[in-house]
């Protein structure tokens, strides 16, 4: 609790455009409309679930690029990533982009953690442009941390359905209306959970450390904000949050949402709700950013959770560490 | 150093609906069965082949029918609503095997699907052959003599 893990960024960041593209299921869920982009199939026209999930992040940075009124080459750097072993996703789309590029693992908190990176190395002057990017697809996360597509094996209801999809946001210095204020780099909490079924549980005690943490070392209430969204905690994941920061004496049921609760409805099969990279991501630069343009919000704390385990790991009757990492967004008057 | 979450995340734990998921798998399994026995059936009486062919007969049988509704999307469902009544019979063991030669298929025939198609049905064929090896042993020892 003492380390400060916050910082302020005082020196101007701003989002300017950003870019969504979803699969099917995304489209055809609440938030369906708020997407730039949306496939009317899982493989978006590609031969195989890998590509197809390159394709989804190809579009959210060509997207984001050309709403922002720029080129490739307008860009310092690249900051992306995703769920598939060594970051492939990420690694293989920068292979045509003439951009520098960092590719980043933070478990479904990849949207937050390459944004705020974003958000810091741009307030440090040295960068203009800065993209930040993350990607999930159902069926490749499936594979690698579950069980094939088909397998008929039942699905518990505390598991959280991978979101198929990418978002991306280019960050800059040159001011728009959409301003990053401050960034609270996440702990790794273990919270001795040890079922990889029930993400949401292990999660909840790191995003409500972050958001501890963030409104200690600003010296803020929750009010502050209109809305503190979190990742994908999901249904289960929620309810953890809630009642461990009624705990610690902090009330933030009537402004908290979860992204993973937000992108589908209560009858799409997805048990507990949303996860993945894509998740934050495209909630974030889709729909959050959408609340933020239309003056519906005004200042919003997004925290992404991320659970970081793997298979190998939980096989060997390991616990699963989990962090959040928060950026607060605040929409500002362009004229100022 | 880590704070203690755990009696909060234990007294929000979601239980799984055991007597409903018994029930289900009950019915869904037991249907697995009757339709089995109805197969044997068909082919002893109606195709006139011995008794023991038939049960060989019943079995490639639904095997055939779980990979085919495997491959076409519809099995993961009927896992879904079945749960254990899906799983344990013979049908659960083919979509196992079908699913994961799915899975394998974009990485080739050999290295994907020849390498993936027993990676969840493997460890039910090890442990039923030393299961086997154990029982047999058993038997020659004790009830053979």
């Amino acid at each position: 609790m003492k380390k400060q893990a916050t910082y302020e960024l005082n020196s101007g960041v701003y989002i300017k455009g950003t870019g969504t593209s979803v699969g099917p299921l995304e489209k055809a869920g609440p938030l369906g409309e708020y997407f730039d982009r949306n496939h009317e199939d899982n493989y978006c026209g590609e031969k195989n679930w890998e590509t197809a999930e390159q394709r989804l992040l190809e579009d959210a940075i060509t997207i984001s690029i050309a709403k922002s009124g720029l080129h490739d080459e307008d860009i310092d750097l690249v900051l992306a990533g995703d769920l598939i072993n060594q970051n492939v996703i990420s690694n293989y789309v920068m292979r045509d982009h003439d951009i520098p590029f960092l590719g980043m693992y933070g478990a479904c908190s990849t949207s937050m953690q390459t944004l705020l990176t974003a958000a810091l190395l741009i307030s440090n002057g040295q960068f203009k442009h800065v993209i930040s990017a993350a990607s999930s697809h159902n069926s490749t996360a499936e594979r690698q941390f579950r069980y094939p597509t088909e397998y008929g094996g039942p699905k518990p209801e505390t598991m959280t359905y991978t979101v198929t999809g990418a978002g991306s946001a280019v960050v800059t210095n040159v001011k728009s209306d959409i301003k990053l204020t401050s960034v609270t780099i996440g702990r790794v909490i273990d919270s001795k959970q040890n079922n990889p079924n029930d993400m949401g549980s292990a999660m909840a005690p790191a995003a409500s450390d972050t958001i501890i943490r963030h409104l200690k070392d600003l010296d803020i209430k929750p009010n502050y904000y209109d809305m503190i969204v979190t990742g994908d905690l999901s249904k289960v994941g929620t309810k953890i949050l809630l009642e461990i920061m009624k705990e610690e004496g902090i009330d933030i049921e009537n402004i908290h949402d979860d992204c993973g609760k937000l992108i589908y409805t209560e009858d799409q099969p997805v048990f507990a709700g949303g996860s993945g990279c894509a998740c934050c991501a495209v909630v974030t630069f889709g729909y959050i950013k959408n609340l933020l343009d239309t003056n519906k919000i005004k200042r919003v704390l997004v925290v992404a959770t991320g659970a970081l385990l793997n298979p190998v790991m939980m096989l060997q009757n390991e616990t699963i560490p989990c962090i959040a990492h928060a950026v607060a967004f605040e929409k500002v008057n362009e004229n100022n | 150093m880590n704070k203690d979450y755990s009696k909060i995340i234990n007294k929000n734990a979601v239980k799984p609906k055991y007597f409903k998921n018994s029930f289900l798998a009950f019915i869904v399994g037991g249907s697995v069965g009757v339709f089995g026995q109805a197969l044997i059936d068909l082919y002893v009486n109606v195709f006139e082949v011995d008794k023991v062919n038939a049960n060989s007969l019943m079995l490639v049988t639904l095997i055939l029918i779980a990979a085919l509704t495997t491959g076409l999307g519809i099995y993961d469902y009927f896992g879904q609503f079945g749960g254990a009544g899906a799983f344990v019979p013979i049908t659960g063991f083919s979509n196992s095997m079908t699913s994961a030669a799915l899975e394998g298929k974009s990485e080739g025939i050999t290295l994907g699907i020849g390498a993936s198609m027993f990676k969840l049905a493997g460890s039910v064929i090890v442990f039923g052959v030393v299961s086997a090896y154990i029982l047999g042993l058993i038997r020659y020892i004790f009830f053979m003599s």
